[in-house]
């Protein structure tokens, strides 16, 4: 008697008979061009972020704790990631600063106004910061629920575009833990193809990027 | 495939319909006009536009001629990883599989990512008739579910629809199913989105189970992406405890480094955007982040069909990206609906009948459905030759039916052959016609015409013979000059 077969190896059987003949083809070489090298990645991926709506300030390292608390001027209550430095969120005046040991409900999280975190990569071209959700970024949810999201970026993360992400994007993934692409606060284009900041993510988008030679003077 | 769009007229009689809506064809214009402009604007951009969609394509065809291979590794990555691997043949096995798992963690309800697939396999109708609601969280996918009716575009399921109609939409539907619209709801893009946010919030944040589909599965690793802009998939992904996701086979992509080429393809071809605002990743399970019950449902519902048709194949490169719906002048003057199906336009028009088959009228309708212009097949970031595809089908469909009784057109074809092999017949031909435009005298078109050949006039506005043709004006203005 032949055995019965699954759906799987019945799809796989299916697949096989499909590609008899087929010109088995290989994996391509990368050869879909060199990117034009941008003049200064900073400017460009702080130009590129704004696009979006969202708002960028270049600060100084020892500028962080001021720039957060300027940032979160408006906030009550604030949640932090378990591993975020302290120093950044030291100097918050008034303000209730939790940080997440993993045990907030989704409804305990949906009552804080704020959330500050690191990043792992700025992409220039793009104007993307990718979590990869390490100790000082948290779980998913930290950066979701909440309406405001403050995100610390520093100069040393940026890369030029997409293809240059991949490779520091890694050790997350073969780590076993999830990547968040955000390019700006939550938007939707679904009414007549008009843009709309703010639909389920947070609807304001706060990016801090940290280098040696600013502050730039406020303009 | 989809309950939804059972007994769908063939495109000529949908198409026919939709064409008088004139609301719906200024609704259209619009948003195809605008995206259209987005689009070109971001792919000029990149001076490397060119090699991508080549990569894209390379990538992808080496994924579909070696598909046995790439869904054993993935199905090792996502096991190893934590999460349950389903194989589901069509859709009626999909659904079955995917009710089992929602009725095994007792949830009523489950809150969904927008997805193709599922729409294809027609799930929310098999759930709702397990029992169990589902709610569609995608703000366009949101206002086709409160209005009951269909989607009819990839990416913008809710293109023919304005403002005004959403907001009568949301003010009718929404308190009957959860949280209700806000006193004094304008049709402001603004105050409808917080609406949706308010609705869907409370949603979300009880939710126990989550149901997505992916854009990308890496067989390397086993993670799936999917790429978005509302935050919705975020709070689907990542809240509920139980996830639920329905991935055609063709989704996969062999190595992380693949991503870089389609996330730079997809966000610029289908939303004009240099990168969508949030795009998610996940391997698994990760212990204390997420959902801890993941399942990954892998379907074929007519993919390995596709995949025998050596022509044919290519249209499974498809990243869904909806850029070939936008420059169609076609769809952007009948819509979504009038496909019959879940993906409309020109990769609709050779995707449904290769999935389905062409048994049906909707589906052997659908090659002809194109006027091979061309400017799908140029804006497709994967490649696609979707015009060389809608001719290799209108083939399949002609050579199915011959054989028989001839049919009218090929009896007419027939006889346009012989008047055009000789140009005396040819100008016989034109006096006749010229004689016929001087009896319709001032109408425009030719209006339906008796017996057989109202099959052909139906589906179109002829315009009415000129009462002279070039050729006797040539005669008369310019005597016998070459």
């Amino acid at each position: 008697m032949r055995p019965v077969q699954s759906t799987r190896d019945d799809m796989l059987a299916r697949i096989t008979a499909a590609l008899v003949g087929a010109d088995r083809t290989p994996p391509p070489e990368r050869e879909y061009g060199a990117t034009t090298p941008l003049p200064d990645i900073a400017v460009t991926f702080a130009e590129r972020v704004e696009d979006y709506r969202a708002v960028v300030e270049r600060v100084a390292p020892d500028g962080i704790p001021a720039a957060v608390a300027a940032a979160l001027s408006l906030a009550t209550r604030v949640v932090i990631p378990p591993g975020l430095p302290r120093e950044w969120v030291a100097t918050l005046d008034g303000v209730e600063v939790v940080a997440d040991q993993g045990d907030l409900s989704s409804d305990e999280l949906d009552r804080f106004d704020a959330v500050v975190t690191a990043a792992a990569v700025g992409i220039a071209v793009t104007g993307t910061i990718v979590l990869d959700h390490g100790p000082d970024q948290g779980r998913r949810a930290l950066s979701l629920v909440p309406d405001v999201h403050v995100c610390v970026v520093h100069e040393s993360q940026l890369v030029g575009d997409v293809p240059e992400s991949i490779a520091p994007l890694r050790d997350a993934i073969d780590a076993g833990r999830p990547l968040t692409w955000i390019s700006g606060p939550s938007a939707t284009s679904d009414i007549e193809l008009e843009r709309v900041e703010g639909v389920h993510g947070p609807r304001t988008l706060h990016v801090l990027l940290v280098g040696t030679d600013h502050p730039l003077p406020p303009a | 495939m989809s309950g939804t769009f059972i007994g769908m007229p063939k495109f000529q009689t949908a198409a026919k319909e939709a064409l008088g809506n004139s609301q719906q064809r200024r609704n259209l214009q619009h948003a195809t006009g605008t995206i259209r402009g987005k689009r070109a604007r971001v792919v000029e951009e990149l001076d490397n536009w060119e090699e991508l969609r080549q990569a894209g394509a390379a990538i992808k065809d080496n994924v579909l001629t070696h598909l046995d291979t790439y869904l054993v590794q993935l199905e090792e990555s996502l096991t190893r990883a934590g999460a349950t691997v389903h194989w589901a043949a069509d859709a009626e096995e999909a659904n079955r599989i995917v009710t089992s798992l929602v009725r095994a963690t007792g949830a009523e309800e489950v809150v969904k990512v927008k997805s193709m697939a599922t729409q294809e396999i027609g799930l929310n109708e098999a759930l709702e008739e397990a029992g169990i609601h589902a709610w569609e969280t995608d703000l366009a996918e949101l206002i086709v579910q409160l209005g009951h009716d269909k989607p009819s575009h990839i990416l913008v399921p809710a293109i023919h629809r304005n403002r005004a109609e959403i907001r009568e939409i949301f003010l009718r539907e929404m308190g009957q199913v959860g949280t209700p619209p806000p006193g004094g709801l304008t049709s402001d893009p603004r105050e409808l989105a917080e609406a949706a946010r308010v609705h869907l919030r409370e949603k979300f944040l009880r939710a126990k189970v989550a149901i997505s589909g992916a854009n990308f599965a890496i067989a390397e690793t086993g993670t799936l992406v999917v790429v978005e802009s509302e935050g919705n998939g975020r709070m689907c992904l990542t809240l509920p405890e139980t996830l639920i996701s329905v991935v055609g086979i063709e989704k996969v992509l062999p190595r992380l480094e693949d991503l870089e080429v389609f996330m730079q393809l997809l966000p610029r071809s289908s939303t004009g955007e240099r990168m969508n605002p949030y795009t998610s990743t996940w391997t698994g399970i990760t212990p204390g982040d997420g959902p801890q019950d993941v399942h990954v449902v892998l379907l074929d519902n007519g993919r390995t069909d596709a995949l025998a048709d050596r022509v044919g194949r290519q249209a499974l490169r498809c990243i869904r990206c909806s850029a070939c719906l936008n420059v169609c002048p076609v769809y952007q003057r009948v819509g979504g609906h009038s496909y019959g199906s879940v993906y409309p336009g020109p990769i609709g028009a050779i995707l449904n009948p290769q999935l389905r088959g062409t048994a049906s009228d909707v589906d052997q309708s659908l090659p002809y459905a194109s006027s091979l212009c061309g400017a799908c097949g140029d804006v497709c970031p994967v490649n696609i030759e979707i015009p060389e595809l809608l001719v290799h089908l209108r083939t399949r469909v002609v050579d199915e039916h011959r054989g028989g009784i001839p049919s009218g057109e090929q009896i007419a074809m027939k006889g346009a052959a012989w008047m055009f092999a000789d140009h005396r017949r040819w100008e016989k031909a034109q006096k006749g016609a010229e004689l016929s435009g001087r009896a319709l005298g001032k109408k425009d078109t030719i209006g339906r015409l008796p017996g057989p050949l109202s099959a052909w006039s139906d589906a179109r506005d002829a315009p009415t013979p000129p009462t002279e043709s070039f050729r006797s004006w040539w005669k008369r203005e310019k005597g016998d000059q070459p």
